[in-house]
């Protein structure tokens, strides 16, 4: 995110400076102005024929609209959204209990080091074929390498975090006779908890990521990715009004993700702002 | 010394075992011992005149310029962009949704737009590489370039530093920072968009090499392909972590965000 908008306070004198909030109004005026020329230079290039493969922006919008109500997109959409969310929760599961292990025993940090070096610089995607031949529904595959490749920025975002624990709180709790599960558990992972979000919101992006990947490669499966694959086998504009409009969607996806957890991480972790 | 290193990669061979003997009790065809892999490269990939053979040589090759290369064109432009955006007055906030909007997409639901226009080919995997990195590169140019302390650039101006200089010794260094946190993740996202867009699009390449693996249903030739990409990720990596430490080593924040 860029620049923090302060929130405007009633209330509160501010002499000669623009309020926050007339500031605030002039930058969304800009957003506004400069969403609305991308718009309109692309109509014009559309219309004028400068590439013959771009449908209009009107075009595509409408599309964008029209897919809203075609049922078959819905459902891919749904499916893809839902395997992303499945994954999810799965690789705070599998990742955060391991990062929280190897965070907290550097023996077994120390031994593991060298496998995690390995595999985590593998790209993901590589594994699709191998993992379309080991779980055999289809969506057990995408959900399995979303669950992958999700789980590497929360468990090192969670060893990260465990491992910058203030040293004085532990052993202060140690010290008063709490066994290491109870410092873990009081210490450790509030303490942590930032980071694993951050880890989390890192790997929101990822689920998608793989989701849409996975089904561009098995095409009865839905989601997506099959709808892309499928409008990308046409050629010329139309197929492309298709591709575009699907964009938006996956676009629009991102961003309310995105804003959704970025939402939460203000709630949640306020304590900890203020 | 060895000791150390002992204590570090002992864990290797010992997983690498238990797979062979784990295969081999196993029997299953989907998981190959590593042995079997291991051979399966040396004769597919490193029995050739000079250790490669041509098919290693006429796949490792363009794969390793698609993705070195659209990196490199993704990095000069998004930090090129990123910085005129930035100094130019409010020009930041008017591209500001647009940015956030394009990093917001799903990169690989980018690879479509590239094989309705290409179909096939190097441009496919280059466009897709650049329009899937290239965003947060420029969000955080953007963010670097608006952010440098304005004090620092009027003393500069006043004391009559040319612009040139101004940029590369001032702007530049003081916006770097941001500019690698943009890079840190632009590395792995290249190589995925690289391996997802030679799978689909693409007739040479290690990603073809591994949908041609897949529709045989060659096994060891699949997990050869896993080897060689994790090998490619890691040494990109490494590299990568090097420039960064050499570049940003003068600034204290770097080492703890690694």
């Amino acid at each position: 995110m860029t620049a923090e908008t302060t929130p405007a306070r009633a209330g509160q004198p501010n002499q000669g400076r623009p309020s926050p909030s007339r500031a605030r109004r002039g930058k969304l005026l800009r957003h506004a102005v400069g969403v609305a020329a991308f718009l309109l230079v692309w109509e014009l290039a559309a219309r004028a024929g400068l590439l013959p493969w771009l449908p209009a922006a009107s075009a595509s919008l409408a599309r964008v609209a029209e897919l809203a109500f075609d049922p078959a997109f819905a459902g891919d959409l749904l499916s893809t959204l839902t395997a992303a969310a499945a994954g999810l929760p799965l690789a705070v599961l599998v990742a955060v209990p391991i990062g929280l292990l190897l965070g907290t025993v550097p023996a077994v940090e120390e031994t593991t080091r060298a496998i995690v070096e390995f595999l985590r610089p593998i790209p993901s995607v590589a594994l699709i074929p191998l993992a379309l031949f080991f779980f055999q529904p289809e969506i057990n595959a995408k959900v399995a390498l979303i669950v992958y490749a999700a789980s590497w920025p929360i468990l090192i975002n969670t060893l990260y975090g465990v491992r910058d624990v203030d040293p004085v709180a532990t052993e202060t709790l140690r010290s008063f006779g709490f066994g290491s599960a109870a410092v873990i558990w009081r210490v450790s992972l509030p303490s942590a908890a930032p980071f694993i979000y951050t880890g989390i919101r890192l790997a929101a992006s990822i689920t998608l990521i793989l989701a849409i990947s996975v089904e561009y490669f098995v095409g009865g499966s839905g989601g997506i990715g099959a709808f892309l694959i499928q409008a990308s086998t046409g050629i010329g504009a139309d197929a492309m009004l298709d591709v575009i409009a699907t964009l938006v969607w996956a676009g629009l996806v991102g961003l309310a993700v995105n804003v959704l957890l970025l939402r939460a991480e203000r709630r949640l972790f306020r304590w900890r702002h203020a | 010394m060895i000791r150390m290193l002992f204590r570090r990669l002992w864990l290797i061979p010992v997983v690498l075992a238990g797979w062979e003997w784990l295969a081999r009790a196993w029997a299953n065809p989907f998981l190959p011992p590593p042995t079997r892999i291991a051979s399966w490269m040396r004769e597919q990939w490193f029995s050739g005149p000079l250790l490669l053979t041509e098919q290693a040589v006429d796949n490792f090759v363009p794969s390793l310029v698609r993705v070195v290369g659209s990196w490199s064109a993704a990095v000069v432009i998004g930090i090129t962009l990123g910085v005129a955006i930035g100094r130019i007055g409010r020009l930041a906030d008017y591209v500001d949704p647009l940015v956030e909007f394009g990093r917001a997409v799903p990169p690989p639901a980018m690879l479509p737009v590239f094989l309705v226009l290409f179909t096939m080919g190097t441009q496919v995997q280059v466009a897709t590489i650049v329009f899937g990195i290239i965003w947060p590169i420029l969000l955080n140019s953007i963010d670097g370039a608006r952010g440098v302390d304005s004090m620092q650039i009027e003393t500069a101006t006043v004391f009559g530093v040319p612009a040139h200089l101004r940029l590369f010794r001032i702007i530049l260094p003081a916006a770097s920072p941001k500019i690698f946190a943009g890079l840190r993740l632009s590395v792995s996202l290249a190589l995925i968009l690289m391996v997802i867009s030679e799978l689909k699009g693409s007739t040479d390449g290690i990603g073809y090499l591994l949908s041609v693996a897949s529709n045989n249903a060659d096994m060891p030739g699949i997990w050869a392909g896993v080897v060689v990409l994790g090998v490619l990720g890691f040494a990109l990596n490494s590299l990568f972590l090097m420039i960064e430490r050499r570049m940003l080593g003068w600034h204290r924040g770097a080492r703890r965000t690694a």
